[in-house]
């Protein structure tokens, strides 16, 4: 067996990775710091009609579109006259393991099948886990779920417990480690060993099983409500949700919806600290996650990220911790649905932007998961209570500190979002590249210019600015 | 309590002692030893905890490490009871039902 040392394992790393995907990324690289997205999605990933096809084989998809039409009414009523916009919300949860997660794990798993993997192994803490473990036994596939899951004295965050318990499941064997980056490490030694499918959340097979949630979107949306929404809001981590549903909306004719990416603000924590670690109410779909991946991509577990957050995003806005459990309660008791955090995190900034639009337009929340032991807000607030943070009813804008204090809202007309504006996440894209040596040219500005959803002439004005106050720092 | 052979047990093992962890990582991390959990049938005849043992894991591998559970139960739960929740959410039912200035 070869060496198995961090760094001799690290310098197999792209080997291991090709290996483990069936893709030749060397395929798509351009010269320069680009390569051929579109061309890397075409030839590796499914039409919309096959990954439907490929879902309708593992009762993936076909969610119901629900109408939140108590929570407009308290919308409108803290709403200035004519407005208060129409909420909806897409029921992910009905799939088969409870989250849309299953989308992108079917097609992942359809693939390994095809290509005559034994198994599949999928790095992930989240839903995705219990995604690719029931879609794995449904093909009669082996699976190796890895999660970072405990901290220093062994106290796992309740949510990932879950995940474990779901994924034991299924039949899966789950492996917990505690924090740090070096997962990804212990992920390449097991690829090694086992010689399975890396079911990656950011291959062009994951994405495109996202699209087919896009598809829905627009067909339920002009069946149920003669239209399509005006913003669909996508609770935001590596960005393939809002990546997999907005190519899909694309693809299915829906140009005019505008896409909103929102993440649970966890600003100040560090998210490979193992003090930090448990003094996080939410695992995923926060700023730990979201703004990294979508200020550089390629940080994933493959060498080019099929999820391009910045090339759909329209807005990104933030919610607190506090807000979240307050309307993950207010699904409960004015909607009559008990649903898990992540879906939860867009339909708080839903309702504060739906309060700000007239009330003819359309507001969907892209996705629910499923909820129980671990994932609820009572369970999710003991444990933050239990590792020293302090839960009050306080205005989150103001009171509501990650790690330190989660205010819950006193009313419902303090639940807000924060802007994040997207010039800076363009310009942090920049000093990313930079930061990694790769220097922007003029060959590189048609790929940049699609990466960052800017025409050429601003794409120069940005490297520019970077440039330049980077010499000023030196 | 002593496992036997064949029955579900959790294992410990170090992958990275605290001093070898990747360069990126926090001060705090750094120190700290890279650790894992995993679940599997135990292969040896008999052990108590705190050996070091073999578990054959849900895939089939064979896994050495050290002994920490056994016939291990999930402990996560719903949680305390938590006031500031309740309240909110009893607030809400109020608003629904016609209370405080429902229109």
């Amino acid at each position: 067996m070869s060496e198995q040392t961090y760094e001799s394992i690290m310098s197999r790393k792209s080997d291991i990775v090709s290996a483990s995907v069936g893709i030749d990324y060397s395929k798509y690289e351009t010269e320069g710091i680009g390569f051929d997205y579109e061309g890397l999605m075409r030839e590796n990933g499914y039409a919309i009609e096959d990954v439907i096809s490929l879902q309708r084989e593992t009762g993936v998809g076909n969610t119901p579109l629900v109408e939140l039409k108590n929570i407009t009414r308290l919308v409108k009523k803290l709403s200035e006259s004519g407005k208060g916009a129409r909420i909806f919300l897409k029921d992910e949860a009905t799939n088969p393991s409870g989250s849309f997660k299953d989308r992108r794990a079917s097609v992942s798993v359809a693939r390994a099948k095809e290509l005559g993997y034994k198994g599949v192994i999928a790095a992930t803490s989240g839903n995705y886990g219990a995604a690719v473990a029931s879609q794995a036994m449904k093909r009669g596939l082996k699976c190796i779920v890895i999660q970072e899951c405990y901290d220093s004295v062994g106290r796992g965050q309740p949510e990932i417990l879950e995940k474990a318990r779901a994924c034991e499941a299924y039949g899966a064997e789950v492996i917990q480690l505690t924090v740090g980056p070096e997962l990804f490490y212990y992920f390449l030694v097991l690829l090694e060993e086992t010689g399975y499918f890396n079911a990656s959340l950011y291959t062009p097979f994951a994405i495109a099983g996202i699209e087919s949630l896009g598809n829905e979107i627009a067909q339920q949306s002009r069946q149920y409500i003669g239209r399509e929404p005006d913003y669909v809001l996508v609770t935001h981590a590596g960005g393939g949700n809002l990546t997999g549903t907005a190519r899909g909306m694309l693809k299915t004719g829906s140009s005019e919806t505008k896409f909103i990416a929102v993440s649970v603000d966890l600003s100040g924590l560090h998210m490979a600290s193992d003090r930090d670690f448990n003094r996080k109410s939410f695992t995923t779909g926060h700023t730990g996650f979201g703004i990294p991946f979508a200020v550089f991509p390629d940080r994933s577990d493959v060498p080019r990220n099929s999820a391009r957050p910045l090339r759909y995003m329209d807005r990104y806005l933030l919610v607190k911790q506090g807000e979240v459990f307050y309307v993950t309660e207010m699904l409960a008791r004015l909607e009559g649905l008990q649903r898990g955090p992540a879906g939860n995190t867009s339909l708080t900034a839903a309702i504060a932007l739906a309060r700000e639009l007239p009330e003819d337009n359309i507001v969907l929340v892209q996705e629910t998961e499923y909820t129980g032991a671990g994932k609820l807000p009572s369970a999710q607030l003991t444990f933050a209570m239990n590792n020293g943070v302090r839960v009050i009813r306080g205005n989150p804008m103001t009171e509501d500190i990650p790690g330190n204090t989660i205010a819950i809202p006193e009313d419902p007309g303090q639940i807000a979002y924060e802007e994040i504006d997207l010039q800076r996440l363009r310009v942090s894209y920049i000093k990313e590249l930079l930061k990694r040596g790769m220097t922007p040219s003029d060959r590189d500005l048609t790929f940049l210019s699609e990466e960052l959803r800017v025409d050429h002439k601003y794409t120069v004005s940005l490297i520019q600015e970077v440039i330049n106050a980077n010499s000023e720092t030196r | 309590m002593q496992a036997r052979r064949g029955q579900w047990v959790q294992i410990h093992k170090i992958i990275l002692d605290g001093g070898n962890r990747a360069p990126s990582v926090p001060q705090d991390t750094a120190e700290l030893p890279f650790e894992m959990r995993l679940k599997g049938f135990l292969q040896e005849e008999s052990a108590d905890c705190g050996e070091v043992v073999t578990v054959k894991t849900a895939t089939g591998r064979l896994v050495q490490g050290t002994l920490e559970g056994i016939l291990p139960k999930h402990t996560h739960d719903f949680g305390e009871h938590i006031c500031e929740l309740f309240e909110a959410g009893d607030e809400l039912s109020a608003w629904l039902a016609g209370g405080s200035g429902n229109e």
